[in-house]
């Protein structure tokens, strides 16, 4: 059961630290000032609840490490991010999509965490889906804006759909470990969070007058299991750079 | 400071006697330190000056937000990623209010932002020199928004009233970024290994300098702070304003248990303040021609993210628009 909680804390923890450093790599580079805040204010929110996350992973582990050992250190092998929130940025659409298909699929997750079994992850849910509210409205909002906005923006959302889509696999169907943990009832009921994410997918590309694709379909790697995209790697490389190259410092 | 040698387009002051009726009213409203407001009537060169100060204040911590977005994705730890992400979501707010405060005098933050971009527009000189470690991220906390601080507790009592409300909220935040650089160095002085301590006084040798330049040249080769002065956009001269920042510093540098690169800094009793050396007057003014280490790469910067951005605020401007025919309809 710990092994389990401890894998599932890991994927909450690593999805939202991967989504952050994206966020990050657009610093000064956003195509507004206000953006510049969002992207910033979400990602700060971001790094926040990967800390809480990753503390109770290394809490229950019990082995040495802490969370910025989890964070700063693990290899992507043992990573377990989802591969949605690895993927490059891209354009704005490409951003905006990969942010709006895990904030919804983020939502409805952590509407199952807040009645969790487990007293601990129910406050950072109950925290992490305030957040998360806003994160989903705002995205929500520029898919919207972008997909019913001018001719270009519609065509470089439909041009986007198809990168980003393929990755929306992992959102919607659940593995074992995640099985035992709802018959436990420490998370939500997986089935109701793949039809929640369908429902806020759909809701929203009707509003921005886009096609909802057909249903993702499984591509033989798995976030999940630490089977990565190529991306992963750079990304880590780059964010663990200093923990690695001086491995028994003190920042 | 933010903003270095501001025009103010004025020659010679005008005596009381030499002005107009409305002019006389005006200096003597900011005399008796009666804030000007947007809706009060004001010299244009008045006008002006504060659209190119408060607008290069602006553009500062929009570039500001560069050096410190090299080590972003670098933070090596939780606790450093949340901090520096907090501090340039800070600086992306102050330029916001900055750009309102200066939208209040009827300028427009896309033209100002274009001459920004064209290279007619300045910011501030130090975001031109590179972050070359993460210690660079503390100096830059401590000696930049350091810097920037002694320069803007004296702006929060600037005479114009949406400027000087913008700097007493900013200044909150600087004083938070600056403690927190502070430590970040201590940290790595006190707790770190002989890299690190290396990395931190590599920062200093190189920041020093380019700081101690932020707040413009010295006062006999400041040609437009006469004016400035008798605005009150101004308070306090270029040279005394650094003087203040080097006597506050010089104790924390010693905390520190680092040097600065200057063998003239010494205390003068007699002064009671520290004697330092020369600065390099024409790096800074080269650096504020363009020619710094990091001008060409900053500007393009800017100027990319603006212009990839450009389909992204059409299509948010179109999907207003529909919105609004849709609710009238």
């Amino acid at each position: 059961m710990n092994a389990d909680l401890i894998q599932y804390l890991l994927r909450l923890g690593d999805s939202a630290m991967v989504q952050a450093q994206r966020l990050c790599q657009w610093c000064g580079r956003a195509p507004a000032l206000e953006e510049e805040l969002a992207l910033m204010n979400v990602g700060l929110d971001l790094v926040g609840q990967a800390r809480n996350w990753l503390e109770y992973a290394a809490e229950l582990a019990d082995d040495g490490r802490d969370a910025d050992h989890l964070a700063f250190r693990r290899d992507e092998r043992a990573y377990r991010n989802l591969l949605l929130v690895e993927q490059p940025n891209g354009d704005y659409a490409v951003t905006i999509l990969k942010q709006f298909f895990y904030d919804a699929w983020h939502f409805a997750v952590l509407q199952g965490l807040v009645r969790s079994s487990d007293a601990r992850i129910q406050g950072i849910a109950a925290k992490a889906l305030k957040e998360v509210t806003y994160h989903l409205r705002r995205s929500g909002e520029w898919v919207e804006r972008l997909g019913d906005g001018t001719e270009e923006s519609r065509q470089r959302m439909i041009a986007a759909l198809p990168l980003v889509w393929r990755y929306t696999v992992e959102l919607v169907d659940a593995d074992a470990v995640e099985q035992r943990l709802f018959q436990a009832g420490v998370i939500g009921n997986l089935q109701q969070i793949a039809l929640d994410w369908q429902a806020q997918v759909e809701a929203t590309f009707e509003r921005a007058t886009l096609p909802v694709p057909q249903a993702a379909s499984h591509f033989y790697l798995s976030g999940r299991q630490g089977v990565h995209s190529e991306h992963l790697g750079l990304l880590l490389a780059e964010m663990q750079s200093l923990p690695r190259a001086y491995p028994d410092a003190t920042w | 400071m933010y903003a270095q040698l501001v025009e103010t387009g004025v020659k010679r002051l005008k005596t009381l006697d030499e002005m107009s009726e409305q002019e006389r009213a005006f200096q003597e409203r900011i005399d008796a330190e009666i804030k000007i407001e947007a809706r009060n009537w004001m010299p244009e060169a008045y006008r002006q000056t504060l659209i190119r100060q408060i607008s290069q204040h602006a553009h500062s911590e929009i570039v500001g937000m560069l050096p410190e977005g090299n080590w972003v994705a670098r933070a090596p730890s939780l606790k450093r990623k949340l901090q520096l992400m907090a501090k340039i979501q800070d600086e992306a707010g102050h330029g916001l209010y900055l750009y309102s405060a200066m939208e209040t005098l009827g300028a427009d933050r896309d033209t100002e932002i274009n001459k920004l971009h064209s290279g007619k527009a300045k910011y501030s000189s130090i975001f031109n020199y590179p972050t070359l470690s993460w210690a660079d991220v503390g100096a830059v906390g401590w000696l930049v928004d350091g810097a920037a601080i002694v320069n803007q507790v004296v702006l929060q009592r600037t005479s114009y009233g949406p400027y000087s409300r913008a700097m007493i909220r900013i200044c909150k935040e600087e004083s938070f970024h600056q403690r927190q650089g502070y430590e970040i160095l201590l940290t790595m002085m006190r707790e770190g290994n002989q890299a690190q301590k290396d990395m931190v006084q590599d920062a200093i040798n190189r920041l020093w300098w380019p700081s101690l330049m932020m707040f413009g040249p010295s006062d006999e080769h400041s040609p437009n702070s006469a004016q400035s002065m008798a605005w009150k956009i101004k308070r306090q001269s270029n040279d005394e304003l650094r003087q203040r920042f080097i006597d506050q510093t010089v104790p924390q540098l010693e905390l520190l248990g680092c040097t600065a690169p200057d063998p003239e800094l010494k205390w003068n009793a007699e002064r009671g303040h520290y004697d330092f050396g020369q600065i390099q007057w024409d790096e800074f003014y080269e650096v504020l021609k363009g020619n710094g280490p990091c001008n060409q790469e900053r500007v393009a910067t800017r100027r990319q993210a603006i212009e990839d951005g450009a389909w992204v605020r059409a299509a948010a401007v179109a999907h207003a628009k529909k919105k609004a025919n849709k609710n009238a309809a």
